[in-house]
């Protein structure tokens, strides 16, 4: 036994493991737990498949964002469970209907005379310096260059769509503008009030105690305000 | 199958050799927040165990794994206790493609840059999982918090990644800083100005920290996801935090000043004096800077306001980095040098 071998049969009983455990589980966000151990592991065989660049664009973005998504959508949902196992008696000739006709597809396409160990050798082993990104680059921007181009537009119309669906018109709500904030200055805020100094007496020492307070910044922000115009007033009569 | 086990001890003795050292960074980069918080504040930090306080994390850690793990009633057992793993696991994993001199890399995989991409976005299920599994609304609204900005913020930090890699053309990073060969000012750091700045920050708001630390905002939401974890399991939520940090640190030195190479190169006198320093050194005194900016970050601004921050991500990171994509590509054909000399088209 190999080291891929063990490799392969660890993430290949994962999987399948997993995939049941989407089906079996209760918990809802445990089954989509599983859905993301599924991918993970299929990437760890597509790995084995030295499709490294396809293995980890599956982890990135299928478990990276697609799944983190559904997770969201699960966890905001209130599954009953109860509900859902309602009239199960009454579907279970067409379910079992349906999955006859799956499991017929999926052995059609999946028989020995098309996709036996004859029709499909087994691939040739590259050494460590062959570049899965590099091939796939070179052929997704030559000789697949449109059928490439064509996706990114459909996905784009995609997002058109979906931005579309959820936009219901201007929203007469209240916000904070941005750029606005940025705008705001200092003269907009803040009201210098000039002061005349209130005390007639001592005023010399008045003014020097004033100054200390403002100096050791022990007084509340309202107090330093209060203060500052007496200073300015002073700087001005001196 | 002997020659299997061989193999696999020793892949098991050099991932210890990496995450060890790690947890023990980690230890101490909790020390050194301390203390420069505190002498920023004009405070003295944590000065009582151990002399000048040296010792203070070793205590913290005992501490932290005396203490009981709570399960709070009504949580989901099985995911709560399973959410610190899937939080710190990816933040381990995404080590063993770092380089950290020239023959020093554990994995030396052509695909390192995505590898890492794919490793912090799957990071983002322990916030979540950590949150709906305490069954508290604190820690849901923080792993909301979290999970909205992570997304989003992996998205500028992709496209930056991408400059990096039209940049030096390749994908593996050890390639990419080999592509960076040259005194300080062939490294990427001046052709990727921009796009250093886009990383940077979007590396500080992935992992959490402030002034991007909405997801654990104490004033609002008291500890955000991992409010309901007591003794290991904030204890692993905190290693992996730091863990993050000091990947992140790593890799905007890999990524665009040259990783191991020697900053005095180039220069009279000073490049040859500097010649015997191992480049492990250079990379971890450049790391320790950005660690350093991260500390200093913390000490200096005020939290954002959640809308700012989703601002920040969507209108001003990810058109700033498509832009710079733009321009770098006509930088690259035109062949400006010193930095893509020799790829010039045009």
């Amino acid at each position: 036994m190999t080291a891929e071998q063990i490799v392969f049969y660890l993430f290949a009983t994962l999987a399948i493991a997993s995939a049941l455990g989407v089906v079996m589980v209760r918990n809802s966000v445990q089954a989509v737990l599983c859905l993301v151990l599924t991918f993970f592991s299929m990437a760890a065989l597509w790995m084995l498949l030295e499709a490294e660049f396809l293995a980890i664009a599956l982890v990135l973005v299928y478990v990276g964002a697609v799944m983190v998504l559904f997770l969201f959508v699960v966890m905001m949902l209130d599954v009953d469970f109860a509900s859902l196992k309602q009239g199960f008696t009454r579907y279970v000739p067409l379910g079992v209907l349906v999955a006859a006709g799956l499991l017929i597809g999926l052995y059609w396409v999946l028989r020995g005379e098309v996709f036996g160990l004859e029709m499909m050798p087994e691939p040739n082993k590259h050494g460590a310096e062959h570049s899965n990104v590099e091939v796939l680059g070179k052929l997704l921007y030559t000789d697949y260059f449109y059928a490439f181009e064509v996706a990114g537009v459909i996905l784009l119309v995609a997002i058109v769509a979906a931005i579309s669906l959820t936009f219901r018109g201007r929203r007469e709500r209240r916000g904070q503008s941005v750029p606005m904030q940025h705008r705001a200055s200092k003269d907009e805020r803040l009201h210098i009030v000039k002061m005349d100094a209130e005390v007639a007496e001592f005023e010399d020492q008045q003014i020097d105690q004033d100054s200390d307070n403002t100096g050791k910044g022990k007084k509340k922000q309202k107090s330093k305000a209060k203060a500052k115009p007496k200073t300015q007033t002073k700087g001005e009569s001196s | 199958m002997i020659e299997i086990i061989l193999d696999a001890l020793i892949i098991g003795f050099k991932i210890n050799l990496i995450l060890l050292p790690l947890i023990l960074a980690v230890a101490y980069t909790t020390f050194a927040e301390r203390k420069l918080i505190g002498y920023m504040q004009l405070r003295l930090g944590p000065n009582r165990v151990g002399p000048k306080g040296w010792l203070q994390p070793i205590a913290d850690v005992v501490k932290l794994l005396m203490k009981e793990i709570v399960i709070p009633s009504g949580s989901n057992k099985a995911l709560f206790l399973i959410a610190p793993v899937l939080f710190i696991a990816p933040s381990f994993a995404a080590w063993a493609v770092i380089p950290f001199s020239a023959e020093m890399v554990l994995a030396d995989i052509n695909v390192g840059l995505l590898y890492i991409l794919a490793m912090t976005s799957i990071a983002v299920y322990g916030v979540i999982i950590a949150g709906w599994a305490s069954n508290s609304k604190y820690a849901l609204l923080g792993s909301l918090r979290s999970a909205s900005q992570i997304v989003s913020y992996e998205i500028a930090m992709g496209f930056a990644l991408v400059a990096v890699l039209m940049a030096s053309g390749s994908m593996n990073l050890g390639e990419i800083v080999k592509a960076q060969e040259g005194p300080f000012w062939h490294w990427y750091w001046i052709p990727l100005l921009p796009i250093l700045v886009v990383f940077w920050v979007s590396g500080v708001a992935e992992t959490n920290r402030a002034p991007f630390d909405l997801p654990e905002g104490e004033s609002e939401i008291v500890a955000g996801f991992h409010v309901e974890y007591a003794g290991i399991g904030f204890a692993l939520f905190f290693l992996a935090e730091y863990a993050n940090m000091i990947l992140i640190s790593v890799l905007t030195a890999l990524f665009f000043f040259g990783g191991w190479l020697n900053p005095f190169h180039g220069i009279p006198y000073l490049g040859s004096a500097t010649e015997w320093v191992p480049g492990t050194i250079w990379l971890l005194l450049k790391a320790a800077w950005f660690l350093f900016m991260m500390i200093w970050l913390r000490a200096t601004f005020p939290r954002y306001r959640y809308d700012q921050v989703m601002r920040l991500g969507w209108k001003v990171f990810i058109p700033v980095t498509v832009i710079w994509l733009i321009v770098l590509t006509f930088m690259i054909k035109a062949g400006v040098g010193p930095w893509f000399s020799g790829r010039g088209v045009l």
